[in-house]
């Protein structure tokens, strides 16, 4: 029988899950949204750019180097589809767009690999222009050679914060102030799981020394206020520092994200069982430690599943592969899915540590103004979020947006879903995990209602 | 188990299904000054009522279901006064275009039979719609306008019923799946997943797609079908398209409508349908027939092909075979009420089929035929129910 | 009032050079629109129900607050389309049905 195999995704995980199904000497289809292979941590710069991957990759130049290197060497034995973006699934296979060509691919196994964008927390003025997620403010520099602007504040939680500001130090925009919502208490709580992985907390401590000798401030234990601005830029941040005074910091441009959001709607629409994960607090796919979901031939590896990192998806991608193959009856050296698993479950530990230190600042929603907007697409205030909690009556997310149509434009909840949920969860007055997910749907990006089938 | 003591609820009338044909009965119900309890499984106006296309039309139905989509229509013109808010209801108009010769005639047709029922419609030619309508493509030849028509928001419009007939004073519970229901000399008892037990002397059924198992419990069966509408939205752009257009074209895959939301959003929808699951209450859209509609709604409205679909949804819709709902009195127990199995076509009637359901239900008769509806025209034996 | 984004490295790539509303700008081979627009100005777009300028948000493909148009109407998501030369973008009008 003729196997047809899809990897949706050429990030880390994708990429080692592709290689391992070459290395069992089948040939997957890798679909890839991106016009080159990469991924977000390790995206490539167009191919007139000239910059060592040292300056774009820093400490994790070499993995890049090799992952890229990797899959360049994987082409001849893939099908490769870059600059393709999977929309849909049908009986007749999963729907795949490029431009107006609408692709269907059936299938008998899939593992995706679609990876994570910021988690966001709106706040007020973070409509107005200048204000990024964390992952634009990276990829502006990494990509584009650009910062997001000369005076940038970054704001949220997480290390990808002093990451991104150190970058940017490094590309000679200093950063106006760094601002972390976790206290300096909180961050030693998840030390112990992060000390599984010395090397990336010395790491990220030599950032921060750099910042703070750069004279860059750093301020843990925030509170977000608001951005200010006019209609054509950011003039600055107001927050709350951990004594409760207010603070204001000039700025041109706004870098903020809270960790992760896990890409999960390709699974959804395969109809995989998704569970609420308190450690991540956010819904996504029941996987087994190999990354089977609840339907068979359906597996899912890297951080669009469980938020563990570039290294961690690596190792998951291809020990997804182990599992497809294993599932198939192609042998696999029992050695290499125990050492994939341990290499894991320190990667686990270490993510549960970094979950614990920058934690999802929850209670920011329930503080929300009324008048802030939470849905960036369809402009949806968190007053209309309450509105449709209390005087409309929705206990739950898909309900509240029946009704007031957070999470229903373009993105479909992508940005605003987890902010949304806790504003709603926060005015019924239930943990969020009793409000439910966005479902999704359908093109899961916009597709163009010229699109033809491909003959 | 609960610990709290259940508390037997009683009214005169029980409503089984709070979809808009249940929750608009509720509302009405009250203003007859009947006191109600409404159960609903999920949430009021979930399933079919809050997932299709969201069409106030009058033109193209059955003639015989005009009186009662008349009475709708001059409801949904009242709505705010009545419930307090207007579920984005656009008398805009609403045009059926063709693009063949033989649907054209049956416009004609339908234009001249609909009068006597007290409905308007006026026929253009291709040329004059474009002059009123300059979207419409150069594909269409002959086109059937009805100026009062339009469409309405199907999210809203259910629940703002529920809440309406809340604060009338029914008493409508949520997230209360019926069990059982019996009948002894006097009551109905419905029973609820959550053990809690309702009595009333009268009783509706108003389940959409489910309400045929519910009938069966009464012997009364009805041949029906579970489908899933094909819905899709796109991006939002200026307000531009004021009516609703719909193609009349006899050929199923062509059959796509249209319509623009003040806020900017095209939706649309028809042509195929998918399947739909009784038992886990969803219908899957399938994606190829959003691909088999986009060149269909290019004809229509040519500009439409440059822009973007950014969702599509479907929804449990129940299907009679006759394509007619099963409406008015069941035809072997007394007190017995239904309203259910709308076809795809319900959202218009709601208003409507809840001020007539209300009215039969309170006075024992109403002016508007129900007869084609009556759930005995499937029964094998000779039905004796009272003409209106 | 200064761009928006500034470049910091990468400058000796070959120009491009496309019309934005009408105005020619510069921008440079491998730039994003993205790029093109918002080192040459402040914003993209303008949301549908406030008319407040956005210049996207996620610059990944993930929050779609990047569409833009082509004069003859074709939409681009600014953070995933490079720039050719002769790209005649609108930002400030649909081009869409006349009133």
């Amino acid at each position: 029988m003729a196997e047809s195999l899809i990897v949706v995704g050429a990030g880390p995980a994708g990429t080692r899950a592709a290689e391992r199904l070459v290395q069992a000497g089948l040939r997957p289809v890798v679909i890839d949204e991106n016009e080159r292979q990469g991924g977000q941590i390790y995206r490539r710069q167009p191919e007139n750019f000239n910059r060592p991957p040292e300056k774009l990759y820093g400490t994790e130049a070499a993995r890049a180097r090799a992952l890229h290197a990797d899959f360049e060497a994987l082409r001849p034995h893939i099908d490769y589809r870059p600059g393709t973006t999977v929309w849909g699934v049908a009986e007749e296979g999963l729907l795949a767009v490029r431009g107006s060509t609408v692709t269907t691919l059936p299938f008998s196994a899939i593992i995706i690999a679609s990876g994570a964008t910021d988690r966001i927390m709106p706040l007020p003025g973070w409509t107005i222009p200048g204000v990024y997620s964390l992952g634009a403010s990276q990829i502006a520099l990494k990509a584009q050679a650009c910062t997001i602007g000369g005076a940038p504040v970054f704001m949220g939680t997480g290390p990808l914060l002093y990451l991104v500001a150190w970058q940017y130090m490094r590309a000679g925009v200093k950063p106006a102030a760094v601002l972390d919502t976790s206290s300096l208490a909180t961050r030693l709580r998840g030390l112990r799981g992060m000390m599984s992985r010395a090397r990336v907390v010395a790491n990220g401590v030599h950032y921060m020394a750099d910042l703070a000798r750069a004279g860059v401030p750093l301020h843990a234990g925030i509170t977000p206020l608001r951005v200010e601005g006019r209609e054509d830029g950011v003039t600055g941040v107001a927050w709350q520092d951990a004594r409760g005074r207010l603070r204001r910091t000039a700025c041109d441009a706004v870098g903020t994200g809270y960790g992760l959001r896990a890409e999960t709607q390709l699974a959804d629409l395969l109809k995989c069982m998704f569970a609420f994960d308190p450690r991540f607090t956010q819904w996504r796919p029941q996987v087994d430690p190999d990354g089977r979901t609840s339907q068979p031939d359906v597996y899912l590896a890297g951080d669009g599943v469980l938020l563990r990192g570039a290294d961690a998806a690596e190792a998951a991608g291809r020990l997804a592969a182990c599992a497809l193959l294993q599932d198939r009856r192609i042998a696999v050296a029992p050695d290499e899915i125990v050492g994939l698993r341990k290499s894991l479950s320190t990667l686990d530990r270490f993510a549960g540590g970094l979950a614990k230190a920058f934690p999802w600042p929850a209670h920011l929603a329930a503080a929300l103004p009324d008048d802030t907007v939470v849905c960036r697409c369809e402009n949806v205030t968190a007053g209309d979020i309450r509105h449709a909690a209390t005087a409309l009556d929705s206990p739950e997310i898909n309900r509240a947006k029946a009704l007031m149509r957070p999470g229903m434009g373009r993105c479909q909840g992508r940005m605003c879903g987890l902010a949304a949920a806790e504003v709603l969860a926060a005015a019924r007055g239930v943990p969020v995990d009793k409000v439910g997910r966005i479902r999704s749907a359908a093109p899961l990006k916009p597709l163009p209602l010229d699109c033809r089938i491909a003959p | 188990m609960t610990a709290f003591a259940r508390v037997p609820a009683r009214a005169d009338v029980i409503i089984v299904g709070g979809g808009f044909m249940g929750a608009a009965t509720a509302f009405f119900l009250r203003t007859h000054g009947l006191s109600v309890i409404l159960l609903e499984r999920d949430l009021v106006g979930q399933a079919a009522s809050g997932t299709n296309f969201g069409n106030v039309r009058r033109q193209g139905r059955y003639l015989p279901q005009l009186p009662l989509s008349n009475r709708s229509r001059e409801i949904w013109g009242r709505l705010p006064e009545l419930i307090g808010e207007d579920a984005e209801f656009l008398p805009a108009g609403h045009i059926l275009v063709t693009t063949s010769e033989e649907d054209g005639a049956r416009l004609e047709q339908y234009a001249r039979d609909c009068k006597p029922w007290g409905l308007d419609l006026t026929m253009m030619t291709g040329d004059q719609a474009r002059a009123m309508f300059p979207m419409v493509g150069p594909d269409i030849r002959a086109v059937s306008y009805s100026p009062h028509d339009g469409h309405a928001n199907p999210r809203l419009a259910a629940p703002a019923f529920g809440r309406a007939a809340r604060r009338a004073g029914a008493r409508v519970v949520e997230q209360a799946e019926v069990v059982s229901i019996d009948r002894n000399s006097e009551d109905f008892t419905v029973e609820t997943a959550d053990g809690n037990r309702y009595h009333a002397p009268l009783l509706q059924i108003s389940s959409g797609a489910w309400g045929r198992a519910m009938a069966a419990t009464f012997e009364e069966d009805v041949p029906m079908a579970p489908q899933g509408p094909q819905m899709g939205v796109t991006e939002p752009l200026p307000y531009r398209i004021h009516p609703v257009i719909g193609s009349a074209s006899s050929v199923t895959e062509e059959g796509v409508y249209l319509r623009q939301v003040k806020r900017g959003n095209i939706v649309f929808g028809g042509g195929r349908r998918s399947t739909a699951d009784l038992a886990t209450k969803r219908a899957r859209l399938d994606p190829m027939n959003t691909l088999r509609q986009m060149p269909y709604l290019a004809r229509l409205v040519p500009a439409m092909a440059r822009l973007r679909v950014i969702r599509t949804w479907s929804g449990v819709e129940g299907y009679v075979q006759d394509s007619l709902p099963i409406m008015g009195p069941s035809d072997r127990i007394p007190g017995l009420f239904y309203a259910f199995g709308f076809c795809g076509h319900g959202f218009q009637l709601g208003p409507g089929v809840g001020a007539t359901m209300a009215e039969l239900i309170a006075t024992g008769r109403t002016d508007i035929p129900l007869d084609p509806f009556h759930v005995s025209r499937f029964q094998r034996t000779v039905p004796t129910h009272t003409a209106p | 009032m200064p761009a928006l984004f500034r470049r910091v490295d990468e400058t000796g790539r070959r120009p491009v050079r496309l019309i934005v509303d009408g105005h020619e700008i510069d921008a440079l081979e491998g730039d994003t629109l993205l790029t093109a627009l918002l080192t040459n100005g402040h914003r993209l777009r303008r949301n549908e129900f406030d008319g407040k300028p956005r210049a996207g948000f996620c610059l990944m493909g993930a929050c779609q607050d990047c569409w833009l148009w082509t004069e003859t109407g074709e939409e681009l998501r600014a953070c995933s389309t490079e720039v050719r030369d002769d790209m005649r973008i609108v930002t400030q009008e649909v081009p869409w049905l006349n009133p």
